[in-house]
């Protein structure tokens, strides 16, 4: 939980506070502030920003009947339960998308062991999960705009150092990396990328259409 | 016991501080919580209501679809109110994040993720020192948003209400929020540590 090496951004945070980021990145920071405790804190003082700002604002005028129809809704509704947190890989807010833990994914296979499973998408910007057996690389792949990979499982080595779980990495398209999963734990990863991921060799990118990466 | 349910036990009412200081807040929030007070609700709303209703009309919403909104984002604090933790967040915060992610399932029609809880769950007696000190950093903190240069302020309200996409956000504000952070790491760590 607080061994996280690699974190999120102040403006990626700032962006998920402001609700602007499109919504495969708000799963992704919410995943990983589920993992992060300084992640966490940094997101409340954002957030305690927003609640500066609507506490200075002038307020619109309400219906007459607001508070009585707002009794009326909350009537005979019971209490919103605490949710305890997942016990399994995934995070609840992933659990959620996913349709439960890691057994739930509907993987299809990319080649040479590894596979991914598309989670959302909004616009250009999509998040998948991207699953690479232990020792081996992602396929080498660029992108146009920001990619974010939260790692879930395992760890994976590239240019930028070695991440593992709860680890974010962010690059932008001109990163050409090759992430490589570390020996001994097949690697699980969520990534948001807001272009589609482009592969550099030439076997992958013939496939690409296929695959949708 | 909550240190604002303490200040709130006995009298059913709120008794120290001006009427809508940081601590009373929290203090009627409490007063839902345990006893469904709904005088301090009624105080919540008045205060409340309006101000959610004008930052989702500035967020896009129109008037009809902003005041079924507002509703629904008061009825949630109430329905919510057993989970607020004044060590981590002022009320005016808490009830931001709340209507916020209501926006963006009404307007942009998805379920938002929101990060999972904290394993603890929500605990007994949020640290009364870190309530205060969380109340007062909030105060201050709306303190440098007015005093901001107007320009600057204007940008950040743009951010905030969802006028700026992602990529045009700087998340260099100019506001003292390396403190309310750190406040906020030392309340989870706090809490950490006694729930191990």
């Amino acid at each position: 939980m607080n061994n996280i090496r690699h974190t999120v951004p102040d403006d990626l945070l700032m962006g998920y506070a402001a609700g602007a980021l499109p919504q495969p990145f708000d799963l992704v920071v919410a995943t990983h502030v589920s993992l992060s405790d300084d992640a966490r804190a940094r997101l409340a003082g954002f957030e305690a920003v927003g609640g500066a700002v609507l506490e200075e604002m002038e307020g619109a005028a309400l219906a007459d009947d607001s508070f009585d129809r707002t009794l009326a809704r909350i009537a005979g509704k019971a209490p919103e339960p605490y949710r305890a947190p997942s016990r399994g890989i995934f995070p609840t807010p992933l659990q959620r998308v996913v349709g439960g833990d890691e057994g739930a994914v509907k993987w299809k296979s990319i080649g040479m062991g590894a596979r991914q499973a598309l989670l959302c998408s909004e616009g250009e910007a999509t998040a998948r999960l991207i699953f690479i057996p232990a020792g081996q690389a992602m396929p080498q792949h660029s992108h146009r705009g920001m990619e974010l990979t939260l790692v879930l499982k395992g760890a994976f080595r590239d240019d930028g150092g070695l991440y593992a779980r709860g680890d974010l990495e962010v690059a932008n398209e001109e990163v050409d990396h090759t992430p490589t999963a570390e020996p001994g734990e097949d690697c699980i990863c969520l990534i948001a990328t807001d272009g589609r991921l482009k592969f550099t060799r030439l076997l992958p990118r013939i496939a690409q259409p296929f695959f949708g990466i | 016991m909550p240190f604002a349910l303490r200040m709130h036990r006995g009298t059913g009412r709120v008794v120290t501080g001006p009427a809508d200081s940081e601590g009373q807040w929290a203090a009627r929030i409490a007063a839902i919580a345990t006893t469904r007070d709904q005088a301090a609700f009624a105080e919540v709303f008045r205060h409340f209501a309006p101000r959610v209703k004008a930052f989702l009309m500035k967020s896009g919403a129109d008037a009809a679809l902003a005041e079924e909104c507002t509703q629904d984002v008061m009825a949630t604090l109430w329905h919510k109110a057993h989970l607020y933790d004044p060590s981590r967040a002022a009320v005016s915060t808490w009830i931001f994040t709340v209507a916020r992610n209501r926006k963006i399932d009404l307007l942009r029609r998805y379920a938002r993720p929101e990060p999972e809880d904290l394993p603890w769950g929500p605990v007994d007696a949020p640290d009364q020192a870190d309530a205060l000190a969380m109340q007062q950093e909030t105060t201050k903190l709306a303190e440098a948003i007015r005093s901001l240069p107007e320009k600057q302020r204007l940008l950040i309200e743009r951010a905030y209400f969802g006028d700026l996409t992602h990529s045009e956000i700087a998340a260099e504000t100019g506001l003292p929020l390396g403190t309310i952070k750190s406040r906020i790491r030392l309340a989870l760590e706090r809490l950490r540590h006694a729930m191990m």
